[in-house]
């Protein structure tokens, strides 16, 4: 009844192009950035940030650009948490290297180092496909935690091997270090997490978003209608990596402030990111968003109910957890197999005929 | 929408635990994953301390404890989830019996005010109290440790350790590579060659590191392994007939869990320690009577007298000492977490402390100042005895080498200090 492209008439080829077709939707859209722009700032406090805000608006810009290589150029990648770390160390270089320069640069620099980064391991795609491809990225995965490991320089010869962020300031406002405020780094990652998804959203409506899903869809045949296939892929890897890296660079400096590339981007968190972006939905911006925070919003509700509202001894809680993720993981799969985009889609269309049905 | 179901969900969650106004000790503890082993016990002992001060003396200086446990899981970043959780509920002082989140805590900590007891891990360099005023090691560092150990190597070889080989092999992550600089200032000063066999987290996969030291034959190996790691690197040790009396632990991979699934193989294997081990001591009388068996025990009460939950108490006891001094310092039973810190600052543990605490020996008379935190920097060393099944303290309490030490702290704090623009200084 509400929800209907009845009555909303566009006039104008702009119009027309929108992302969001739908009156409803867009005021939606719209809602959602002013409460998250003006609203959440102000009442958000040191848990909230560093439990749920932080990590969900981290993890939503590497599924972005995880969803983008493998959703939408089909391309199988097991290497987030490399490139993630590519990011992390490349921001870290450039804030201990370049003091004077603004940490927002050396984050947007860092994806752009990342993305080089990603191009070169992503030169093994035109040659093989699928699983295949699946393990040469797995290799720069382990590559990547081992050379940040090995060679001291990457980590400025700190005795601990660990690398941690100095304290940096945008506007005379603290953004990384101990010292920071909730708002603060929170409109940070936001800020990231609004252009990433926004210039993802865009690239994958106009001629390079197709040409990936021409590649993904079928190889040959978008070869044969004149898509270059060399260019194609790598742009992927290019701009998947780009946001991968940015992510990477904020996990580390705003986030965590101080990281070990072993345990903070071992292959366990390349295989979160490829969850989130199945769960979520493979080719799907508002999947990418779905599936990160079912990831990261979940576990965090059911500790605090379970230990924190029942209180339940912490073991048994962090097994359930487990067990109750897990669970639903597989259900939404089974139920649901293109993900948490899909069923927003399906309420979508079911939304649009009510309250008749055919 | 999904999203903000769940916001208003978490809300109502978290405004659903209340406050208290007791003595709060957050127990980051892991009971699950890879690192439960040793986690467990440490646990148990941390929190059946504060369940007996309670049950027995009614609290600390007249107000209860209160233990808030967080499941880590030995997971840097649900360590600082745990953190956020639980600090604006008057932590007093936190112990997260993890080197990884440790260094994660050190800044944080030090901005919110709370200090962080990091007994024995974390970062060496937090002995310098003038650029770490809130985080403490006593009773002892990792870098006290190395030095300890290579002390204990060099009377097992005659007095010297010229042209002799040590391997290390450790967990490939900060808290395994604290000791290296140590061991190459001392390989230095007493002539070794220094072998680094790094093995990746969680450590299941050694057989490679073995199968160098196999064909190297190292005359020594020291160990640095938490978790499941120690017990494979035993049974590891065991395979290749490696001789165990050179094979030698640092504290955190010395409990009994480590070496029984090895069998009598294991027998002869050695790592220092700084507490008692068993429970022939009044304070584990009490603990029965009080705790275990009126059903408020954390475990089930059968890793009492074990290393890691005999320490998991040892910790607790200097956590609730150092209340106490501070409830004396300040002059008030209601301390706030810069009060706790004044009076870890000012901890004071001799001969008479353990003795009211029925703990006569536990462990070494510890004193802390500010230019001082990491305490004697003393531990002996202790040898698995297979058939007994028990650890035997073959030395007594040995005293590291400060004048290596001491320099490389001061070397490594004053970089910490200039890369965060701290000026070194006491409270």
């Amino acid at each position: 009844m509400l929800y209907r492209e009845a009555g909303d008439f566009k006039t104008t080829y702009a119009e027309d192009g929108q992302t969001f077709p739908i009156r409803l939707d867009r005021l939606g859209y719209y809602a959602i950035l002013a409460v998250a722009v003006l609203v959440v700032p102000f009442v958000i406090n040191d848990y909230w940030v560093n439990a749920v805000f932080l990590p969900f608006l981290i993890y939503a810009i590497a599924a972005i650009g995880l969803n983008i290589l493998v959703g939408y150029c089909g391309q199988l990648s097991l290497g987030t948490g490399g490139f993630m770390a590519v990011g992390a160390y490349a921001c870290y270089k450039l804030m201990t290297s370049f003091p004077e320069v603004n940490i927002l640069f050396h984050i947007i620099l860092s994806g752009g180092v990342t993305a080089v980064v990603g191009v070169l391991f992503g030169l093994p795609s035109l040659r093989i496909k699928g699983f295949y491809l699946a393990v040469a990225t797995l290799a720069a995965q382990f590559f990547l935690v081992w050379l940040f490991n090995r060679v001291p320089w990457f980590y400025n010869y700190s005795a601990s091997g660990q690398i941690s962020a100095p304290e940096r300031t945008l506007l005379g406002v603290n953004i990384t270090g101990p010292s920071t405020s909730a708002w603060a780094t929170y409109l940070f990652c936001l800020f990231f997490l609004i252009a990433s998804a926004w210039i993802a959203r865009n690239l994958t409506r106009g001629a390079v978003g197709r040409r990936w899903m021409a590649i993904r869809d079928m190889d040959i045949a978008a070869e044969i209608i004149g898509v270059n296939p060399l260019r194609a892929k790598l742009s992927a890897f290019a701009v998947s990596s780009f946001f991968v890296g940015i992510s990477g660079a904020l996990f580390f400096s705003v986030y965590l402030g101080a990281v070990e590339v072993g345990e903070a981007f071992g292959i366990n968190k390349s295989f979160l990111v490829l969850f989130m972006v199945i769960i979520g939905g493979l080719g799907s911006i508002f999947g990418s968003f779905a599936g990160a925070a079912f990831l990261v919003l979940l576990p965090v509700l059911l500790k605090n109910v379970l230990a924190g509202g029942l209180g339940w001894p912490t073991d048994v809680v962090a097994h359930l957890e487990l067990i109750i993720v897990g669970g639903l993981i597989v259900g939404f799969l089974i139920l649901e197999p293109h993900g948490l985009a899909q069923l927003w889609r399906v309420t979508k269309e079911k939304l649009r005929l009510w309250p008749f049905p055919h | 929408m999904t999203k903000r179901l769940v916001t208003i969900l978490l809300g109502a969650a978290l405004s659903a635990s209340p406050a208290f106004a007791d003595l709060v000790f957050p127990d980051l503890s892991y009971r699950t994953g890879p690192y439960a082993a040793n986690g467990i016990p440490f646990s148990d002992g941390y929190q059946d301390y504060f369940t007996l001060l309670n049950e027995r003396d009614g609290g600390i200086g007249g107000v209860k404890a209160r233990i808030d446990e967080c499941e880590t899981g030995y997971n840097t970043e649900k360590g600082v989830e745990c953190y956020e959780a639980t600090k604006g509920n008057g932590a007093l002082v936190y112990q997260p019996l993890s080197t990884g989140i440790t260094y994660q805590l050190i800044p944080k900590a030090t901005a919110d005010g709370i200090p962080i007891h990091s007994m024995g891990y974390g970062r060496t360099s937090a002995a310098d109290g003038k650029t770490f005023p809130w985080v403490f090691n006593y009773p002892g560092t990792y870098w006290d440790s190395a030095s300890i150990m290579v002390k204990h190597a060099m009377d097992m070889s005659g007095g010297s350790l010229e042209g002799k080989t040590i391997a290390l092999l450790y967990h490939n992550s900060a808290y395994g590579k604290e000791p290296i600089r140590t061991l190459q200032e001392l390989g230095k000063k007493h002539g070794f060659n220094l072998t680094e066999l790094p093995i990746d987290a969680p450590g299941q996969e050694q057989k490679s590191q073995w199968l160098q030291i196999r064909r190297e034959k190292p005359d020594f190996v020291f160990f640095w392994g938490w978790g499941v790691m120690n017990q494979v690197a035993v049974q590891e040790a065991v395979n290749i007939r490696y001789p165990m009396e050179n094979f030698i632990g640092v504290w955190w991979s010395g409990a009994e869990i480590d070496v029984v699934s090895a069998g009598e193989g294991a027998n002869g294997y050695k790592s220092t320690n700084f507490t008692y081990v068993g429970t022939d001591l009044p304070v584990f009388d009490d603990m029965k009577k009080f705790v275990i068996d009126a059903g408020k025990g954390a475990g089930d009460g059968s890793n009492m007298g074990a290393v890691q939950y005999n320490r998991g108490l040892f910790a607790a006891m200097l956590a609730a000492e150092a209340a106490k001094k501070a409830q004396e310092l300040h002059g008030t039973a209601d301390i706030t977490a810069a009060m706790m810190r004044d009076g870890m600052e000012a901890l004071e543990i001799t001969a008479a402390t353990y003795e009211a605490n029925g703990m006569s020996g536990f462990a070494p008379d510890i004193s802390v100042t500010c230019e001082n935190h990491s305490g004697p920097g003393m531990a002996l060393i202790q040898q698995w005895d297979a058939a007994a099944g028990k650890w035997n303290a073959i030395t007594d309490y040995i005293e590291s080498d400060r004048s290596v030490i001491d320099p490389l702290i001061a070397e490594d704090a004053a970089a910490y200090a200039a890369e965060n623009g701290i000026t070194p200084g006491c409270l």
